[in-house]
């Protein structure tokens, strides 16, 4: 068993090296697919990224109307904690409303003054609610917009900011689903190229594969080089395309900061690039063995 | 050793062989005779399982040629040696490599390899040609690697399907003179062939076809042509 396997992969390896035209034109089109594989990864994270920033700027808040006394106003903090569909729940006060809103405006003089005449601190509490989805605010709001709550919140946010946050929530669910059709889209095309230059690289072998069964070899015998060759492809493939992805993130990653200044694509990739590597070669080793194991099989058939 | 049962071969409504019926014992040397078109190869192709009956039964040894599936016909072909007209190495190994392809595929170990492959090329008179890849070799060559190969791991029957047809004279005969050692030595040798010459020469049995009917079956025969 060991000296078959030992045997098959000898000749796997010498098959790659003596058809090795062969085998430079199937690498490059298998590395033209993992290209667009580690594409699809990379802006995929850039997607992400602007979806979570987007996300991230969506909340609702919810103003307190006066006097309401503060262990009312954190009694619904937590209760608003206890629901499935918040993430997080802050609470502002009064004052630190105020110290927030001098802070946005320090050199505003007529803030300042219109502050002072009034002398009271006009602001009001609020609660700062963000759901895990976008989707969830309605919900949220009609939790809200209970009538034993309406004594105590003067105003809810979603209320005049509903048409916005549901179209933002739409568009990022068609966004993220529009990146996943296009990554099965590209990644399918890409897998269906690749197996047709590996059925046309077998082709060439027709011939062989038949002598080989007249000699008398077992079906494992003849289709296991072929697949150690597969896998070969896939290796190379695999491991030139992160290396030819190094500078390309690196000059890339500035005109992706442009756009998204909290994404940089270079340290991304850094902190990402073994698991890339590993998806690159689970990608391209497995349309390598898979595409020689289906082609071979037709020919053993025949 | 081998019997032919009643054995017919239709491709469409086209029959190419017509009710074969034979034996061949251990030891013998066969010359399977006919014009092109008579049904020889057919014959030989349904005997190495390359194409099935349409009726009949084909034994070899143990095996009951026709009923094997796929996955079963690499180990009866490993009771067999097969010599075609167009050679049919495997172009991109050397003359050693296709020798040593055959002994590695029927298992044996890595040491019986490196003892017989170098003789059984030498036998067949090819020990400087060892490393030459099958390009490199003339028609005559070729088929000599196709024989060592045949040969290498002591199969009970040598099949040679027009073994000589791309060859001239000269290497015609040292085929047929490896063939006829191969045969004394104790292996069942089948000749395919139309060379009159070749098989009135051997005075060994002959198996005379005609539009895919054996017409004759003779224990010395010659090359009749009708």
């Amino acid at each position: 068993m060991l000296t078959t396997l030992v045997r098959i992969l000898k000749y796997g390896v010498q098959n790659f090296a003596r058809n090795y035209l062969v085998s430079v034109a199937t690498i490059l089109v298998l590395l033209l697919a993992v290209i667009v594989f580690e594409s699809l990864i990379l802006f995929g994270a850039v997607g992400q990224k602007a979806i979570s920033l987007v996300q991230d700027k969506i909340d609702i808040s919810v103003d307190f109307r006066d006097n309401v006394p503060e262990d009312e106003m954190l009694s619904l903090k937590s209760s608003l904690e206890s629901l499935s569909e918040v993430k997080q729940v802050e609470y502002v006060s009064r004052d630190e409303a105020l110290i927030r809103f001098k802070e946005r405006h320090p050199a505003d003089s007529d803030i300042a003054k219109a502050l002072e005449e009034i002398g009271d601190n006009p602001l009001r509490a609020s609660l700062n609610i963000k759901a895990f989805n976008p989707k969830d605010y309605s919900a949220i709001a009609s939790y809200l917009n209970n009538d034993t709550l309406s004594a105590i919140i003067e105003t809810v946010s979603y209320n005049q900011n509903q048409l916005v946050i549901d179209r933002l929530a739409r568009i990022m669910d068609v966004g993220r689903q529009a990146g996943f059709m296009l990554t099965i889209i590209l990644a399918v095309i890409a897998s269906i190229v690749s197996f047709n230059t590996i059925l046309l690289a077998i082709h060439t072998s027709k011939d062989e594969i038949g002598i080989m069964r007249l000699v008398g070899a077992s079906n494992a015998f003849v289709r296991g080089p072929y697949i150690v060759v597969g896998a070969i492809y896939g290796i190379l493939a695999a491991v030139v395309g992160v290396i030819i992805a190094i500078p390309t993130a690196y000059f890339v990653a500035p005109y992706v900061s442009v756009l998204i200044p909290e994404m940089n694509l270079w340290n991304y990739f850094l902190s990402h690039a073994f698991t890339i590597l590993g998806y690159d070669l689970l990608f391209a080793v497995t349309i390598g063995v898979v595409s020689s194991f289906v082609v071979v099989r037709r020919y053993l058939k025949g | 050793m081998i019997t032919f049962n009643n054995v017919s071969k239709k491709y469409g409504d086209n029959e190419v062989v017509r009710e074969a019926s034979f034996k061949i014992n251990p030891g013998e040397f066969v010359s399977l005779v006919g014009k092109s078109g008579a049904g020889k190869s057919t014959l030989i192709k349904m005997l190495i399982g390359e194409e099935r009956p349409s009726k009949g039964r084909i034994i070899f040894g143990q095996y009951e040629v026709n009923k094997l599936n796929n996955k079963e016909l690499p180990e009866l072909r490993r009771h067999m040696g097969i010599i075609f007209q167009e050679f049919r190495l495997l172009p991109k190994k050397t003359a050693y490599e296709n020798v040593v392809f055959a002994m590695e595929v029927a298992g044996r170990p890595q040491k019986e390899i490196d003892e017989v492959t170098p003789q059984v090329l030498d036998l067949v008179g090819l020990s400087t040609k060892v490393q030459n890849f099958i390009h490199e070799l003339s028609g005559g060559e070729k088929q000599r690697v196709a024989i060592a190969r045949a040969m290498v791991n002591h199969p009970d029957v040598i099949i040679a399907d027009e073994p000589t047809g791309n060859l001239d004279p000269i290497n015609t005969w040292g085929i047929i003179n490896l063939l006829t050692k191969i045969n004394e030595l104790g292996t069942t040798v089948i000749l395919a062939t139309h060379n009159k010459e070749i098989v009135n020469q051997l005075e060994k049995r002959v198996i005379s076809m005609e539009d895919g009917r054996i017409i004759r079956d003779e224990e010395k025969g010659k090359y009749i042509l009708v």
